[in-house]
């Protein structure tokens, strides 16, 4: 059990919420395959004849044990009026058993089944309880505590069985469902049921030795039975037991999996603690990316500002230069251009004056002066 | 300053009138008619039992109250997760005015799923057994409960910020804001945990579901449609409260509105897109493609294209178009198909093989308390939107 659930947990590790690990995905695990001397019941329905002993047997062991009739609920019909077998019938809170009658086609007599907790060897009603009030004794019974039941009735929509039942009109109300007597087996009497069956249907014993038994009548009695306990391995097994002379499923007994209530759950309340475990640190990782995505922004955003200012003043420092450049250049230019210009002038003067003394001595001295101007 | 929080002086015209239950019910008739009726369902059920009220029995212990309560009413509450964490974790400074609404109908749709939940179980007074006395914790129903409680409490307390600004405690605010981002992440832990719990709730009972239905994903499909549940009641509340309670809004949450529906518009699109696929890949994975053709596959697909296919596309084109009124419709259809999923799970595909004689419908006095726990959901938020500074910011505080 504790390997296949941490097999269960490594398997949804990393998913944020988690899916049951199926039957044949996963590498065989051994189960549990229940305790060792738990009790039980076989019913055999190639014996069982619908008189509803069983039904009586149980009320008058158990009358104390369930609500008193009172006005608003219909009064139950006595055990030895069958016709109530005429309409499908299910456990309820003042009834732990039922016994149900199935028309076959091509047979002519009827089919019986007994209707009651089948005491599951994993029941999926103590695993589905939020509060521990289902009980599976190693001594075989799935006991109920009435004292912590909240009423919520998980177990109701749990059970694949339909068997635990609610007292609707009640103000406090409760579950009710067979006990299997565990307190007549304590005191080392049978079952209410199996103790008033006058057709041996019901068989009480050690489960294991129930099996043998039921495997014994099928060898035995060729073409009586359907080759198939029901119950030997449906949901993780059961401690009740069934035989029939036709396939269960014609006698409403649910056509189930091998794999047991707390497997399929087992994941999905795994993964529970792979969510608290790696979501802290995601949202964390999360919380910190989006924080650090914020303060670099705005650290980009004061980088961009320098930049820009800097950038600024590098271009009017520039500018300034460039002006200052040309201003310079222009001021020389200038100084050139009207140096130039005296200088020529001056040359044109001269020639002119030469022109008037005829003297060229004097033109070249005036011209080396205007040049180092 | 007063210019910016006009219901101020709202408030103050008021309650300055001596307080009046008359005035008060004679001004809120169908509210005082619903309540009535919800007292007198109230008072059957304590007295002659679940029985009195409800049509629930042996083979359908599980009604209306919890496929409609607790189902639909966790769903839809989901808007405080993905808001706080869209705002606080991610990020997404838009989303500020949303934070508050969506924390206040976060905390009172936990605070109502647990008042229909006494109405429900047996013995309302034991509702802390599991926490406090004994520990089923192989149950998925124990890891609801105590999900459920927590998240309540960190609701509670993220919250509270809203009230302290109201009734003045500068110092117990403070403590409060500091804690805002642990909060956030716990509520993000216990919402994924819970949300998908309920869905995990049904994996227990594989032969009493119908198989298009149930799927070991099942876990996962509760949590992802929980998030555009919530985003889409977010939006779907907003256009309510712009209709109710826009005098209590200040400019930030007008001017905000409709940026954040189209945000969340988007969202919704996009999320419900890979929900529809993963829905899509379970039938895949379980091979029920046979099945799509019976009543019960006719009726997953209206679910499935009607319900989020559809959705999504007019959240897409919502977006695209800017139209927010397309968006608001997406908003509902989608809370309708995320009702819609949550019966289907737990009453529709849940004892599919039982005689159509067998099967259950609700009882009128199981509708009228469901409407009844509705109705004191949308008081209590209209009263603390009117005197609390949710759909406004308070003056004194600055935002956080």
């Amino acid at each position: 059990m504790q390997r296949r659930k941490f097999l269960a947990l490594l398997s949804s590790a990393g998913l944020a919420a988690a899916m049951p690990v199926r039957e044949g995905k996963t590498a065989p695990v051994n189960g549990f395959s229940g305790h060792q001397d738990a009790v039980g019941v076989l019913h055999d329905s190639a014996r069982c004849i619908g008189c509803r002993r069983c039904e009586a047997g149980c009320q008058s062991v158990n009358a104390d044990a369930v609500p008193p009739p009172d006005k608003r609920r219909k009064p139950a019909k006595p055990f030895d009026d069958l016709s109530v077998l005429d309409k499908k019938r299910r456990t309820d809170f003042q009834a732990y058993t039922v016994v149900n009658k199935y028309h076959i086609e091509d047979r002519s007599a009827p089919v019986f089944r007994k209707f009651q907790c089948n005491h599951c060897q994993e029941p999926a009603c103590a695993s589905a309880c939020f509060v521990k009030a289902f009980v599976k004794t190693p001594e075989g019974p799935v006991l109920y505590r009435p004292d912590l039941c909240v009423g919520c009735r998980y177990c109701m929509i749990a059970c694949p069985f339909y068997v635990p039942a609610y007292d609707y009109h009640s103000v406090n109300p409760l579950v009710y469902k067979c006990t299997m007597c565990a307190p007549r087996i304590a005191e080392g009497k049978l079952p209410g049921c199996v103790e008033s069956c006058p057709k041996d249907a019901l068989t009480f014993g050690k489960r294991s030795e129930l099996l043998i038994v039921a495997r014994e009548r099928i060898a035995k009695n060729p073409g009586l039975y359907v080759n198939h306990i029901y119950g030997e391995h449906e949901m993780g097994g059961a401690n009740w037991l069934y035989l029939s002379p036709v396939p269960h499923k014609y006698l409403g007994q649910p056509e189930l999996g091998k794999t047991s209530a707390p497997e399929l759950t087992s994941g999905a309340l795994g993964s529970v603690a792979m969510v608290a475990g790696i979501w802290p640190v995601l949202l964390g990782g999360v919380y910190a990316i989006s924080k650090r995505r914020e303060k670099t922004a705005a650290e980009e955003q004061k980088q961009a500002v320098i930049q820009a200012v800097a950038h600024a003043k590098g271009e009017a420092d520039v500018a300034l230069k460039t002006a200052m450049t040309k201003a310079n250049q222009e001021k020389d230019a200038a100084v050139a251009r009207e140096t130039k210009k005296a200088r020529e002038e001056a040359i044109k003067e001269m020639e002119a004056k030469m022109a008037v003394d005829g003297d060229t001595g004097t033109t070249s001295g005036a011209s080396d002066k205007g040049e180092d101007a | 300053m007063n210019a910016q929080h006009p219901s101020t002086d709202n408030i103050h015209n008021k309650t300055t009138p001596a307080f009046s239950p008359g005035r008060l019910i004679r001004e809120n008739k169908l509210t005082a008619l619903l309540i009535a009726m919800g007292l007198f369902v109230t008072v059957i059920r304590f007295t002659q039992g679940l029985g009195g009220v409800s049509n629930l029995d042996d083979n359908y212990p599980w009604g209306i109250w919890i496929s409609f309560d607790l189902l639909c009413g966790v769903a839809l509450a989901a808007g405080g997760y993905t808001v706080t964490s869209a705002y606080y974790l991610f990020g997404l400074k838009d989303f500020h005015t949303a934070v508050r609404p969506a924390v206040t109908s976060a905390f009172l749709g936990y605070l109502f799923v647990v008042v229909a939940l006494h109405f429900d179980v047996g013995r309302p007074l034991r509702l802390v057994y599991p926490v406090f006395v004994s520990q089923g914790t192989t149950s998925v129903l124990f890891e609801v409960g105590l999900c459920v409680f927590l998240y309540l409490t960190v609701l509670a307390v993220e919250w509270s910020i809203s009230a302290f600004e109201w009734l003045g405690w500068k110092g117990i605010r403070t403590v409060i804001v500091r804690l805002t981002i642990p909060l956030t992440v716990m509520g993000v832990i216990l919402s994924t945990m819970h949300q998908s719990s309920l869905g995990a709730l049904y994996l227990i009972a594989p032969s009493k579901m119908h198989p298009l239905w149930y799927s070991p994903f099942i876990p996962v499909f509760f949590f992802i449609s929980s998030m555009f549940a919530g985003m889409s009641m977010v939006v779907f509340e907003g256009s309510l409260a712009h209709k109710g309670l826009h005098d209590q809004m200040d400019e930030a949450h007008l001017r905000d509105a409709d940026k954040i529906t189209l945000g969340f518009g988007k969202a919704c699109s996009i999320v419900m897109m890979g929900y529809l696929f993963i829905r899509i890949f379970a039938i895949a994975m379980d091979n029920n493609w046979n099945l799509l053709s019976t009543a019960y596959g006719k009726w997953l697909m209206l679910e499935l294209l009607g319900f989020v296919a559809l959705p999504s596309f007019l959240y897409a084109v919502g977006v695209r178009e800017k139209k927010i009124g397309l968006i608001r419709f997406a908003a509902v259809v989608t809370v309708l198909g995320v009702v819609l999923n949550r019966f289907n799970v737990s009453l529709v595909a849940f004892n599919y093989n039982l005689p159509s004689a067998e099967k259950y419908f609700p009882h009128w006095m199981e509708i009228a308390l469901s409407v009844f726990i509705v109705t004191l959901m949308v008081t209590a938020y209209r009263f603390i939107c009117t005197f609390m500074p949710v759909l406004r910011e308070h003056p004194d505080y600055k935002a956080h």
